[in-house]
């Protein structure tokens, strides 16, 4: 009978954090990337789900059932069309955001009150400059709340995409599963956790920033 | 292509139905091990909620419990409780690694979304409606059963919807640390390079978890009291049309 091997062995992880830092690195990127993509094109469907209120249905629809596949099976189902590539994991994961982001985009920009925009008009703002210089700084913070959580739940199906292949903090997990080390699946655990709790914190100082008024409203 | 193509000989090869990698069983386990995570999962957080919306004691707890259920990566919750799985079955030699490792994870992770929507629903209540019933000398259970549990019902059952879809796709990661259910095809078929298994597999999960979402916005919709829901509202329209004014007891 082999002596158990501890929970985490400290001495190995000490001398392997350039592995667990690369991999984290690539998480952030894989993160990153997927979410700007969804942003835009969450951010296009948005505009024409506000223009056309008659489309809004069908694209929530539709982004709802892609929400509710398991994100393995998504992968899966992928893998026979775009390999075990990158590829296959974005097109996935930018599915993921678009549910939430373009909800919170259309709230946002629907929530502006209609003082505001009839104000706006007596400026002589045009349909594009009301847009971009009243409605999205107004739509802020539900926005940025929409991007909060897709960046949290794109965080936590990346460690996922490992499995068609992907590196990321899932690649520790995997390696660590299969060669039965738990130092190793419980870091990229760990820190997937970890990284997800952090982006979370990272968006409510966004918001802080994004909408100074906000701040001094309850201030007064 | 050809997979897919493939895909429909994979489920004709009455092979795929038999034994225990077929396909009866592993819907089987799969939503078996979903019913049972789902089940003890209600037992431990329908009645925290409930207790929290009630008495509005430990909102605080609620709110933190949904920020942090949100946050935390479903895989990294399974590969976290494994080692405890590991350890549970050395010391006792009973149950299967997998089996109890992807229980607890999925019974963590159903939790928080059920706590917090049983709280959300109740402190949605309008306080007028309890107030109503306080004048009608109602106590504080019969307030809970008769006015504020039925009110909460739609928003609870959707706590129980968002529970039970994240419960079915962890029931499916469980293949990756050995568990049963149909991830299983999944995981043999990215192992075995057969594409036709890993995309049987995957539709087979992306079915189930679609189902159980319409499942459970019809119960959601199913819920919702009458008397809120415009359902009869415009019955009662009818009814008062007619010169009878009584509204029926709901």
């Amino acid at each position: 009978m082999p002596e158990r091997e501890p929970l985490i062995r400290w001495d190995w992880l000490a001398d392997h954090t350039d592995d667990s830092a690369e991999r984290l690195v690539e998480h952030i990127w894989l993160t990153v990337i997927a979410v700007a993509v969804g942003f835009v094109i969450s951010f296009v469907l948005a505009l024409v789900a506000i223009r056309r209120g008659r489309t809004y249905g069908p694209i929530t629809a539709a982004t709802g059932i892609l929400y509710t596949i398991p994100s393995l099976a998504l992968f899966a189902i992928l893998v026979p069309i775009t390999g075990l590539s990158v590829l296959t994991a974005e097109i996935a994961l930018v599915g993921y955001t678009l549910l939430i982001l373009i909800r919170n985009i259309v709230a946002g920009i629907q929530g502006v009150p209609r003082d505001v925009i009839e104000a706006a008009e007596g400026m002589g703002f045009g349909t594009a400059t009301r847009l971009i210089r009243v409605e999205l700084p107004l739509a802020v913070p539900v926005i940025v709340a929409g991007l909060r959580i897709a960046t949290v739940t794109t965080v936590g199906l990346v460690t996922v995409a490992a499995l068609i292949g992907q590196g990321g903090l899932g690649k520790l997990i995997d390696d660590g599963l299969s060669r039965r080390f738990s130092t190793l699946y419980i870091t990229g655990a760990v820190l997937s956790v970890a990284l997800a709790i952090l982006a979370d914190g990272a968006f409510v100082l966004l918001q802080r920033v994004l909408t100074p008024w906000a701040r001094a409203r309850a201030a007064r | 292509m050809e997979a897919f193509i493939g895909v429909f000989a994979w489920f004709a090869d009455p092979a795929n139905w038999q034994g225990p990698n077929g396909i009866p069983t592993r819907l089987l386990e799969h939503v078996v091990m979903s019913g049972v995570a789902i089940g003890i999962a209600l037992l431990v957080a329908f009645p925290v909620g409930l207790y929290i919306g009630h008495t509005g004691r430990g909102a605080f707890l609620a709110v933190s419990l949904a920020n942090i259920g949100r946050a935390v990566p479903s895989y990294a919750v399974l590969v976290i409780v494994f080692p405890l799985s590991i350890a549970v079955n050395r010391e006792t030699g009973l149950f299967d690694i997998a089996f109890v490792g992807t229980l607890l994870a999925m019974i963590l992770l159903a939790i928080p979304p059920i706590v917090t929507n049983t709280f959300a629903g109740m402190r949605g209540v309008d306080p007028d409606l309890v107030e109503a019933g306080r004048g009608m000398g109602m106590r504080g259970g019969q307030i809970l059963s008769r006015i504020e549990l039925p009110v909460a019902l739609p928003v609870i059952l959707a706590g129980m919807r968002t529970a039970a879809v994240q419960v079915v796709a962890t029931a499916t990661l469980g293949a990756v640390i050995g568990g049963g259910g149909l991830g299983r095809y999944i995981v043999q078929g990215i192992a075995r390079f057969d594409y036709q298994r890993l995309v049987a597999g995957a539709l087979m999960v992306a079915l189930l978890a679609i189902a159980t979402e319409l499942f459970f916005s019809w119960l959601q919709r199913r819920a919702v009291s009458p008397g809120l829901s415009g359902r009869s509202v415009r019955a009662y329209e009818n009814v008062a049309q007619l010169g009878r004014v009584d509204v029926p007891a709901v």
